[in-house]
């Protein structure tokens, strides 16, 4: 396991959960108290930790190396699942993945961002950061989620898009816009949720949707708070101020209304219990596509312009 | 920021005065640097007449150069506020109040209803002035607000994008805006009314990565930065140095994201023309007879 700097203090004690269960093992000593008392011990720890977490903190959770990412969640939600690749014109972007896949009988396209596990598969995806022929796969399976009929789940998980030379000369800004243009008109249920990090463009190029969502220990912004800093700071070290400035998790969200709701991870984190927390986002998607299904085509476009055309403030 | 000094006032244009550019003030152009007077600029359509740079100018001498004389302000009341009370070097507030006295304008971007040569037209056009001419609550809410006035009058629409891109200081409530205009631009599709974006220089981020990308018609002017990423990140990114003309007006012509490349001098006939083709109706063809051919005269007796 990886522990962040402010996880440090669940170390030891996992550490001596650990130790005093291999003595438990061995069968000679009896350690049940002891490790009742070390695991009440981590609850109220782990209490402690995740329950005040800065913003910062909430990027640091979101870019944890144990947290799950899209494939993971698809293929431990699903019954059934097939990958599709490509988008028709240029080639397989390795950052965005898609495919079919199936939940108690109801076929789902799914789309989400994916970062790679190791050093190695973290290259092979670039780091989450999608290429234009990404954005445009992405369009082709949800274009052909509308054909049959299939609502659209989009897990978000991005550094931002990729600021490549060749991402220019093919398009990316107009990849974003189209997804963002045709995203608006798709006539089947679009659930979107953020289950790491909402950086920018390349997180809102397949955000667009009915229901937006983000799981507790992640964040969305406009900018990284990196990035944040060295242009309004004009240095690289001022990270954590930008994180609170920009106001980037999901309870900010939420109460500015620019999410439709928080999705609870369990205490400890996605990074510490994935399982448990694909369960739960199963069971949250299966909710919100049974409702939005029973919408009207029409009304369901309107509502979702809606929503967004909502997003503003201002004084007049 | 300006690219010459402007007279005190000259800028503060209501809707139906023109500027009087006064003779004898000088200005430099912000590329090869020549002097000219700003009446030989204006003249000439703020290109530069030594080396053809088109120099950044306002939304009003925007205005100026394609309608007809007079145009009409919408939504001009719209005020950005410090919803976040973000605060970096400088507060988002302080930021605001020196911007608009700076400009005179309320926020980065201007709507105005007009015609050019007869033809009814709505632009919404950008500041680079007003804070890099980015992204906030206003500039998006002006424009879907455009968006609707065009589409319930059926008159097209034409956004004239110069802009750094987001607005930081408004966080997420900057990057929705790039859907919120996105989403709007559809229904103004679906209604079958035109959407001309024009691009200048610079437009970069989330407005090209969102309505300045999806024009039914993407023009842009000679030599503009358009672009997602800035040149400076890709280059961090890459570690090599970017090639001669990269993600100039030319580059997406020639990569296929930009339909015709227009000298500002020919802007607005060139708009006349998009403007009259849209316009025109197809002849009425009556079926008769199986014939495709609706002129086809069917003789009674
Ligand atoms: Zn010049």
């Amino acid at each position: 396991m990886v522990f962040l700097e402010f996880e440090k203090p669940l170390e030891s004690l996992y550490e001596q959960l650990e130790t005093i269960s291999k003595v438990g093992e061995k069968g000679d000593v009896n350690v049940d108290e002891a490790i009742n008392e070390l695991q009440a011990k981590i609850k109220n720890k782990r209490e402690e930790i995740y329950h005040n977490l800065s913003g910062w903190q909430k990027v640091q959770l979101s870019r944890h190396p144990n947290r799950p990412f899209s494939l993971y969640y698809i293929k431990n939600m699903c019954d059934q699942f097939v990958e599709l690749h490509g988008d028709r014109n240029f080639g397989d972007d390795k950052a965005i993945i898609g495919g079919l896949g199936s939940i108690g009988g109801q076929t789902i396209m799914f789309i989400g961002h994916q970062k790679g596990v190791n050093t190695k598969m973290r290259q092979y995806r670039n780091f989450g950061m999608a290429n234009p022929e990404g954005y445009r796969k992405a369009l082709r399976l949800m274009k052909m989620a509308e054909r049959f009929n299939y609502p659209v789940v989009c897990l978000i998980d991005t550094p931002g898009a990729y600021p490549g030379l060749e991402a220019e000369e093919r398009g990316q800004a107009e990849a974003i816009a189209r997804n963002l243009f045709e995203m608006a008109q798709l006539k089947v249920p679009i659930v979107c949720v953020v289950i790491g990090e909402g950086a920018s463009g390349g997180a809102l190029g397949i955000g667009l949707g009915d229901r937006i969502f983000m799981l507790e220990n992640t964040w969305y912004s406009v900018i990284s708070p990196e990035s944040c800093s060295s242009i309004l700071w004009r240095s690289w070290d001022h990270k954590e101020e930008a994180a609170e400035a920009l106001k980037l998790t999901a309870e900010h969200m939420y109460k500015f209304g620019l999410i439709d709701g928080i999705v609870k991870e369990p205490l400890g984190g996605a990074h510490t219990f994935p399982d448990e927390t694909v369960v739960i986002l199963k069971q949250h998607l299966i909710n919100q596509i049974q409702e939005l299904r029973s919408l009207p085509v029409e009304q369901l476009i309107e509502n979702r312009i809606e929503k967004f055309s909502q997003m503003g403030e201002f004084d007049e | 920021m300006g690219w010459f000094k402007r007279l005190k006032g000259g800028i503060n244009t209501t809707t139906k005065q023109k500027k009087i550019v006064p003779d004898g003030i000088w200005g430099k152009c912000s590329k090869c640097g020549a002097a000219h007077t700003t009446k030989e600029f204006k003249e000439n359509s703020y290109i530069c007449p030594s080396c053809e740079h088109h120099q950044r100018i306002g939304s009003v001498d925007y205005f100026e150069l394609l309608f007809d004389g007079e145009w009409k302000e919408l939504f001009g009341k719209l005020k950005s506020k410090d919803f976040l009370k973000f605060k970096d070097l400088k507060a988002y507030n302080d930021r605001l109040k020196s911007a608009r006295k700076k400009t005179e304008l309320n926020d980065a971007i201007t709507v105005a209803s007009g015609t050019i040569n007869t033809l009814p037209i709505v632009i919404a056009a950008m500041d680079f002035r007003f804070i890099g001419g980015s992204m906030g609550s206003v500039v998006g809410e002006k424009i879907a607000r455009g968006i609707d006035f065009s589409r319930e009058n059926k008159i097209p629409f034409m956004i004239i994008s110069k802009s750094g891109g987001a607005r930081m200081m408004e966080s997420a409530f900057s990057l929705m805006q790039m859907a919120k205009t996105s989403a709007k631009l559809s229904q103004l599709a679906k209604a079958g009314v035109p959407f001309f974006s024009l691009l200048t220089d610079p437009t970069t981020g989330g407005v090209t990565a969102s309505f300045a990308m999806l024009g039914d018609i993407n023009i842009a002017e000679p030599g503009a930065l358009i672009g997602f990423a800035g040149p400076r990140v890709i280059k961090e990114t890459i570690k090599r140095d970017l090639p001669e003309g990269f993600q100039t007006s030319e580059f997406l012509l020639e990569h296929g994201f930009v339909d015709i490349i227009v000298n500002r001098k020919d802007l607005k006939e060139q708009l006349t023309t998009l403007l009259t083709l849209f316009k025109a109706q197809p002849p009425v063809l009556k079926p008769s007879n199986g014939h495709l051919n609706g002129t086809t005269k069917k003789v009674a007796g």
